[in-house]
């Protein structure tokens, strides 16, 4: 399957503060993926020296096949919408509309005209006095009517309210529906995520802790609930991500291809939210030495 | 790319427009009239000799003027590189919206090649019009001035001619790296301000006057390179002291003025008193024989037992060379800061 996204060995470091380092990942063309992971993980870093705004202290990383930034194709392939949404506070709807009109070559104008008609956004009202939520939105418009083959968005809606945030997700759903256009969206709440992604990408640390399919994660992780035992006694095709006991009952959440047939347990699904949670566990995350291995 | 600039750019630029045209009707309907008294007076001194007496009352009488519109042209590129250059990318960096214009199709070194080139452009045109304006308009100030006014003084030198244009642009460049490197709008502001007004004061006080090597002469003591006779109350010997001026070269910027006695040696620098051996009770510098010429025959006394001026100076006639030398300077200040500039944006700024 073709990459969007290679980072080999990928670090980025402010004076003596590493904000990524040796991060490796490959993320697929044609999906729509969410990348999660608690603040300081180094996503909006990640995200950055993707779509050029930063230059790599080591590793290299990839983007469409190309170095991100370097040449105006490049920059025209790949859309980025920045944390918060930033735009020019003097100008209005319509400027900012001109404004990608002018500086890109593949511009949609008649869909920027059409999706900012559906929004309701008048032309003539200046981006510095519209809502969170109308910012976000045409924002996100700008990203879209530059017609990318990927779009990057930095944690869009972490300022906004909750209505306001489905808006902007239904929105991205909606646009990336018809067209060939790969997604990649960093959030550090799952619940975000979860309407949109259809690949996960967890980020610890730098390090990539988990990633694949959305629906093939929800397919081979289990939450196993029974009498107290040993991790050492589960089956050999059962990995632990995470483990409590108490003084008589284990629960484990396992991952495995296998079904379950140990009639000891009690196999529960297990939500993505949880899923998320238990990969980004610190405490497993330490006893498990060798990194996951990455599933397309 | 030109048309976002332009959208950003065109509020300041209407705003300097109209400070521009206020100066330009301003200077337009007094000028005239400024030249035309001038030459009347010149028509009118010139037969009984007196035109150093008009150049004074004439001088004196727009002096305020004179030194307000100076101002004006010393000021402009200062307050160019403040609020255009400083600006330039702190007011992105600030607002994050480098991070939506950098990500459009267009690379940031074309973005700066087009932001610095359509700004720095206007505040050289801004300079370099405001400075022939004033040129023009104060001509016959310029012949009147005083020593330390003169086309040639290191204030005025700066706010005539061509140099505007070069500071201009030497200041918006200076800005936007300054900028770059500060990431802040008001410290790059602060910073730039006081960078520029480093050069600006090192430049007549440490480069220009190595633009070319002074001229060295002796001269005759007289009204024009004298500034005095001094005797203290209580007696003692008569002090005399050179002033900033050499006879003969009206306008010359001065480096030294010193008074050297009939032996050659020097007795006195630029400014400072030396005794000379004369009576002030009698003979040609008593003040009772002093006629409607002033001290004119106790200066040929003092030049007679053998008392010099002795002075380096660079003559009027170097105006427009050290002008062009000068805008050539800035210039090639401007071109490495636009090359750190440039290499900056692609490499190390985020």
């Amino acid at each position: 399957m073709a990459s969007v996204l290679q980072a080999q060995a990928l670090g980025k470091r402010y004076g003596k503060r590493w904000a990524l380092r040796e991060c490796t990942v490959d993320i697929p063309a044609g999906h729509v993926v969410g990348l999660v992971g608690p603040n300081g993980a180094g996503k909006t870093t990640l995200l950055k020296l993707a779509g050029g705004q930063l230059q790599p202290t080591t590793g290299e990383v990839t983007v469409l096949g190309g170095r991100p930034g370097g040449t105006p194709a490049q920059l025209a392939k790949v859309g980025f919408v920045a944390q918060d949404t930033p735009l020019y506070a003097g100008l209005s709807v319509a400027e900012h509309l001109r404004l990608g009109a002018r500086l890109n070559p593949r511009w949609d104008a008649a869909m920027a005209r059409e999706r900012v008609g559906r929004l309701g956004l008048a032309p003539a009202h200046r981006a510095g006095r519209m809502s969170g939520g109308q910012r976000a939105q045409l924002a996100l418009t700008l990203g879209l009517a530059k017609r990318p083959e990927l779009l990057i968005l930095d944690e869009p809606v972490a300022s906004l309210d909750p209505l306001a945030r489905r808006e902007f997700m239904q929105g991205l759903t909606e646009a990336t529906a018809g067209h060939a256009l790969s997604v990649v969206l960093s959030s550090h709440l799952v619940s975000d995520l979860e309407r949109v992604c259809d690949f996960l990408i967890v980020l610890v640390d730098s390090r990539v802790r988990m990633a694949g399919d959305v629906d093939r994660l929800l397919t081979t992780h289990h939450r196993l609930t029974g009498p107290r035992r040993d991790p050492g006694r589960l089956p050999a095709g059962q990995h632990v991500v995470s483990a409590s006991h108490t003084d008589r009952q284990s629960t484990y959440v396992v991952r495995t291809d296998a079904p379950i047939r140990d009639p000891a347990w009690t196999v529960t699904r297990v939500g993505l939210e949880d899923l998320v949670l238990a990969y980004m566990d610190r405490r497993t995350a330490d006893d498990r030495r060798a990194p996951l291995e990455v599933w397309r | 790319m030109i048309w976002l600039t332009w959208r950003q750019f065109r509020g300041s630029a209407a705003m300097m427009a109209a400070v521009l045209v206020v100066l330009a009707v301003v200077l337009a309907l007094t000028g005239p009239d400024l030249a035309s008294r001038y030459s009347a007076g010149i028509a009118g001194c010139t037969p009984d000799g007196t035109c150093e007496r008009f150049f004074d009352r004439f001088f004196a009488g727009h002096e305020l003027i004179f030194v307000a519109v100076s101002f004006v042209v010393l000021a402009l590129p200062a307050l160019a590189g403040l609020f255009w250059g400083a600006p330039l990318v702190t007011r992105e960096l600030e607002a994050s919206t480098h991070l939506l214009v950098w990500n459009q199709s267009v690379t940031r070194r074309r973005w700066l090649a087009v932001k610095l080139g359509l700004t720095g452009l206007t505040a050289m045109a801004a300079a370099c019009l405001c400075g022939l304006a004033v040129t023009w308009w104060s001509d016959p100030l310029d012949k009147s001035a005083v020593p330390d006014l003169a086309l040639m003084a290191p204030l005025v030198f700066g706010a005539r001619g061509v140099v505007p244009m070069g500071y201009a642009a030497f200041a918006v460049v200076l800005g936007v790296t300054v900028g770059m490197l500060v990431r802040r709008t008001l410290p790059a502001m602060a910073l730039t301000l006081a960078l520029f007004a480093a050069v600006q004061f090192a430049m007549p006080l440490l480069v220009r006057p190595h633009l070319m090597p002074p001229v060295g002469a002796t001269f005759a003591v007289s009204q024009v390179n004298m500034g005095g006779i001094h005797v203290a109350e209580e007696g003692g010997p008569v002090r005399i002291s050179t002033k900033a001026a050499v006879p003969g070269h009206a306008g010359a910027w001065v480096m030294s003025s010193d008074l050297v006695d009939p032996s050659g040696r020097r007795i006195a620098g630029s400014g400072e008193e030396a005794p000379v051996p004369v009576s002030m009770t009698s003979g040609p510098c008593a003040p009772q024989r002093l006629g409607p010429d002033g001290l004119d025959a106790c200066w040929v006394e003092i030049n007679r037992l053998g008392y010099r001026q002795q002075a380096t100076y660079h003559p009027l006639d170097r105006f427009w060379p050290f002008q062009w030398i000068e805008t050539g300077i800035y210039a090639l200040l401007t071109a490495g800061l636009t090359w750190f500039s440039f290499w900056w944006i692609r490499r190390r700024l985020s």
